[in-house]
């Protein structure tokens, strides 16, 4: 019942990323990018853990932690890089 | 207890996977930026943390052991969440200073009465 369940969640988080990922090409402005791309990290480590829960394993977890970790930090980054076009000041 | 705690872990799975689907739908149907940056605070609190949850529920199932390594994920996700969505106001409000809303007006009785 489990498996069945995260495979169906899967396919909703999914959609849920392609959303995101038409606003990544569409986006208006700059911040509206970086915003979609920060969803999409949050996006893929929910897609990882569901596939952590289908397949029954742990491994998954690490790349989500990894991901998230990395998504935060190019967030700040290109951040502040809109705002003074300067990363290291 | 078992049949208890799958039922619990489906549940969780659904609400998350439901507010994860909620905040890239406002992500991409909202017509604002500012307004924007509310949709995925939702997928990043609500929709990973159930989802977390719910790994959580189905590791203490198969493995009958508690492990708590999922919630690292979660804390993490809570710390960072409103640090990168002030620096992304932030960033907008910078490129486009004109956004900013004026300043309230300053109150006329307080100078009138002096």
């Amino acid at each position: 019942m489990i498996a069945t369940a995260a495979a169906f969640c899967m396919y909703v988080v999914a959609l849920a990323m392609a959303m995101s990922l038409w606003r990544l090409l569409r986006g208006p402005t700059l911040p509206d990018r970086i915003l979609a791309l920060d969803t999409v990290s949050i996006n893929s480590i929910a897609l990882l853990v569901l596939y952590g829960i289908r397949v029954g394993s742990m491994v998954y977890f690490e790349a989500a932690l990894v991901i998230a970790m990395l998504g935060f930090v190019s967030t700040v980054a290109l951040s502040k890089y809109v705002m003074r076009r300067d990363i290291v000041e | 207890m078992n049949a208890t705690l799958e039922i619990l872990a489906v549940a969780l799975l659904a609400i998350g996977s439901f507010f994860v689907l909620v905040g890239s739908l406002g992500l991409a149907k909202l017509d604002d930026f500012y307004k924007r940056l509310h949709g995925p605070t939702k997928a990043s609190t609500m929709g990973v943390g159930c989802i977390l949850l719910a790994s959580i529920a189905v590791h203490a199932l198969s493995s009958g052991g508690l492990s708590l390594r999922e919630l690292l994920v979660s804390a993490f996700l809570f710390i960072t969440a409103p640090v990168g969505a002030l620096m992304m106001a932030r960033a907008a409000l910078a490129i486009h200073p004109q956004d900013r809303p004026d300043p309230p007006a300053r109150p006329q009785d307080a100078s009138r009465r002096d």
